[in-house]
């Protein structure tokens, strides 16, 4: 398994590479001028120029690439060209809140959804069936700012249990974390939660036909460990898949929840990037996305060997 | 600490969820009982740029003048006061002196000095289109002492104050000297001033927080603040600007309590905040003018016939009404150097104000042999203030006759886009719109669109001889008498070029909760002066 995971690692720097390029030229192409951003309405051409020509902009794309590209090489994402900070220290400062707060989603996520899973599964056909699948399907067509606001009128507004926005750091206690952090998760869980139940409920229903199931059952086994031992464990693979990409996802692709909550997360970061066409800072934001989707994909082909014994690297 | 009945209830109810959940939540994580002493407030945008002369962006120079003062400032009446520096003119109007007042210290404890104000003019001078033509005129701007600065002029100019004073970007910050001698076109990287709050650099994050701490050093003035002049009396200790890109969050987290201010909440949401009595919802400044600007350069706009049959298709009322919608927050206003400014004036705009002239427009349009060449019309999409100008003017233009291209984008790409001065098929544009709050447009000196230097000036480039030397006259003009006469001069014909087309005046009031008072009217969201309720 080392063998392949270090296989798997390298096989990855092909790909970063290719996206750092790709990224690059995209962003070149792509009409927008950072220099006009920091300027202002009032500035003259020549004004915009001059700001050109202090950020390096006006420099040949090739040279541009290579003295980025030469900078990453040494593990430095650059400066940003809006707030002259660096973008290690930018995707720093907003890591933490993404990462928390998919962490927190996907653990509601998968406690709420498998058992709903195998609980439909379980009772395939029946009312609880039915029911498990409407909340699901409302869960997934819901946009996920609608959820939000609901959310926030209810338990924020009108019953103020929780704070309409804003993060607290982990560092600062369990609860000021929680109390932020518990709207945003459970409004994102909405749409997890259906998708690894329906995911759950077609793994289960797909083992429970299969004759080891009725094995166990004729070996006078209790059914919550048929269910839970025997038929989930094998349904896993494709509901892990569900669940790695899912927070591949979450890490990546959170912006409405995070503008919706005020969280300055990294979606918030990429978009802001992009409409100030902060060049390094959404070159940065789209290889650590790259990055954190290998490096999922790898831990979710690993882990695939620890439910099911069979599969080996 | 302060906690209202509201918040009160909140607390207990909290502390029931809580216990629901099993956990300790910690009610103090509620920014409403944050350090009573503390404004959270949330200002129309992230701030990102730390440098208030590299960039006119009004989010900059608000956090300008949090952190730097300026020699001289603007009171409610638009008239130039001292604040850093008493002045005095001598008879020939050829020499100012102006003599820093006691107690002056930058936020590093050094005291401010003559040469560190001449260093942040000279640095300023080269990003400001008034600085510019002050320094023109400038024959020397030299330090008799460490407090005395000495401009002296090359001929009179009735401006010297006015340009000091000028409210909005670029405002002739001070700075330390070491920090003013970076170049004009390479942003500052340290946040000293000498202003009435210090910046907390540890704490920001930019496009996301900024925060700002009492400077125990300042020594306010002694007369009460009116607008930007007075004295800035920093009655809380800290304030906090926090960003909130959604409109609804920020109308959510005030009306909760959990912000303290909302500078520009969205006009659509403003019903949900009118009828709370906790909240204020009032208009603190002249609010901004809302315009169009075309292409000098190509057809079918380099030709003035159709230029003015584009402005009589339009109205203002109809651009307004999909603006802003409410006719409490915006006026029908003519004049191209805003309403309720000393050099108000309606001359040219009387179909703009009214209905428009489609059958002028349309009777024009043929006399001056349109060709149907299209009118390629930048439409941001992204920016709620300026993207229904666009759409109005496309069907005011069509209704004439126009063949309209409206092309939608998003500003960044609008503002790169307008910066071209390649024909509109390879790149380039015919028509734009855009906003400037009134201070920036008050007078024919600081109206970038108002002059006639080509391609040397603000997108669209006219070259207009007459326009500079109207100008001229402005500049040369004495009394206010005089400098209203070429106003009103220098308008009528911009109107009769069609320069740009005013579209009407629109005020988006702030709201902030009842805990605060002393808010001042400014052209600048300013935090002196409030006082934080415990």
């Amino acid at each position: 398994m080392l063998a392949y995971t270090v296989r798997r690692i390298f096989a990855a720097v092909p790909v970063m590479v290719t996206v750092a390029i790709f990224v690059f030229l995209l962003l070149r192409l792509t009409p927008g001028d950072p220099a006009a951003i920091i300027a202002g309405d009032m500035a003259t051409p020549e004004q915009l120029q001059k700001i050109r020509n202090a950020l390096g902009l006006d420099r040949p794309i090739a040279v541009q690439f290579f003295s980025w590209f030469w900078l990453l090489l040494q593990g430095d994402l650059g400066t940003s060209l809006i707030s002259n900070t660096p973008v290690t220290a930018m995707i720093g400062k907003h890591i933490e809140p993404t990462v928390s707060l998919a962490l927190l989603t996907i653990t509601l996520s998968v406690i709420i959804a498998v058992p709903l899973g195998v609980l439909a599964a379980w009772r395939h056909g029946t009312w609880i069936d039915f029911a498990v699948m409407t909340v699901s399907v409302i869960g997934f067509s819901v946009p996920v700012f609608v959820i939000g606001y609901i959310l926030i009128q209810i338990f924020a507004i009108d019953l103020k249990w929780f704070p309409v926005q804003g993060f607290r750091s982990l560092s600062k206690g369990l609860g000021p974390f929680l109390e932020r952090a518990v709207l945003p998760s459970v409004t994102l869980a909405s749409i997890y939660v259906a998708l690894i139940a329906r995911m759950t409920r077609a793994s289960v229903l797909e083992v429970l036909g299969e004759d080891y199931i009725r094995t166990a059952r004729a070996k006078g086994l209790k059914e919550n460990v048929v269910l839970f031992r025997h038929a989930l464990r094998n349904a896993a693979v494709p509901v892990l898949t569900i669940i790695g990409t899912g927070f591949a996802l979450l890490i990546s692709g959170v912006v409405v929840t995070e503008s919706v909550f005020n969280i300055p997360g990294i979606g918030r970061l990429t978009v802001d990037a992009i409409l100030a066409r902060d060049y390094p800072v959404i070159q940065g934001m789209i290889l650590l996305t790259s990055g954190i989707y290998v490096l999922i994909n790898l831990l979710i082909d690993l882990s695939y060997s620890f439910f099911d014994p069979r599969i080996r690297y | 600490m302060h906690a209202s009945a509201s918040t009160k209830t909140g607390r207990l109810k909290s502390h029931i969820a809580a216990a629901i959940l099993g956990l300790s939540v910690s009610v103090a994580g509620f920014a409403q009982t944050a350090l009573a002493t503390t404004i959270i407030a949330v200002p129309h945008s992230g701030l990102r740029i730390l440098d208030p002369i590299i960039t006119t962006a009004h989010i900059v120079r608000n956090h300008g003048y949090m952190v730097w003062d300026t020699l001289l400032s603007y009171d409610a009446d638009f008239k130039p006061q001292p604040q850093m520096a008493e002045f005095e003119v001598s008879a020939d109007q050829l020499t100012y002196t102006f003599k820093l007042r006691d107690g002056l210290k930058w936020h590093d404890g050094t005291p401010v000095t003559a040469q560190d104000c001449i260093a942040s003019l000279q640095r300023w001078g080269k990003r400001d289109t008034s600085g510019q033509v002050l320094f023109d005129k400038t024959e020397s701007l030299t330090a008799a002492d460490d407090r005395t600065i000495v401009l002296k002029l090359k001929e009179p100019f009735s401006y010297v104050l006015d340009v000091l004073a000028k409210p909005s970007s670029v405002v002739p910050f001070m700075m330390p000297k070491r920090i003013a001698e970076t170049p004009a076109d390479t942003a500052i990287t340290e946040i000293i001033g000498s202003g009435p709050f210090r910046f907390v650099k540890e704490e920001y994050q930019p496009g996301v927080k900024a925060v700002y701490e009492k400077f125990k050093d300042y020594v306010p003035r002694s007369e009460p603040a009116s607008a930007l002049a007075g004295g800035k009396v920093v009655k809380v200790d800290r304030v906090e600007w926090i960003s909130m890109p959604d409109a609804q969050t920020a109308v959510n987290a005030i009306q909760s309590g959990e912000i303290d201010y909302l500078e520009s909440p969205s006009v659509d949401l403003l019903p949900l905040v009118q009828g709370n009595d906790e909240l204020t919802v009032e208009i603190m400044s002249l609010g901004s003018q809302t315009m169009g600007r075309m292409n000098f350069l190509y057809p079918p706009f380099d030709n003035k016939k159709i230029r003015q049959a584009a402005m009589m298709a339009m109205n203002q009322k109809d651009v307004l009404d999909a603006l802003i919608g409410n006719p409490d927050y915006y006026t029908i206003c003519g004049s191209m150097f805003g309403c309720g400014t000393p050099l108000e004036s309606e001359v040219g705009a009387e179909s703009l104000t009214k209905s428009g002239n489609i059958e002028g427009a349309k009777a024009l349009l043929k006399e001056a042999g349109y060709d149907g060449t299209p009118v390629v019309m930048l439409q941001p999409t992204d920016v709620v203030t300026v993207k229904a100008q666009p759409v109005v003017a496309a069907a005011a233009l069509r209704a004439v006759g126009f063949n309209v291209d409206l092309q939608p984008m998003d500003w960044q790409t609008l503002v790169t886009r307008r910066a071209s001065q390649k024909p509109p098929a390879e790149g380039g544009w015919n028509m734009f719109f855009t906003n400037w709050i009134v201070p920036e447009i008050m007078t024919p000196l600081n109206n970038p669109m108002l002059n006639g230097r080509g391609t040397k000036g603000f997108f669209g480039w006219p070259t207009d001889q007459k326009m500079e030397d109207l100008r001229a006259k402005y500049v040369a003009a004495k009394t206010l008498t005089e400098q209203k006469a070429a106003a009103a001069e220098l308008q009528a014909h911009a109107m009769d070029e069609v320069n740009y087309i005013p579209l009407g005046q629109f005020k988006i009031p702030s709201v902030w909760r009842n805990e605060l008072s002393g808010l001042l009217k400014a052209p600048v969201p300013v935090f002196w002066n409030i006082e934080k309720k415990d």
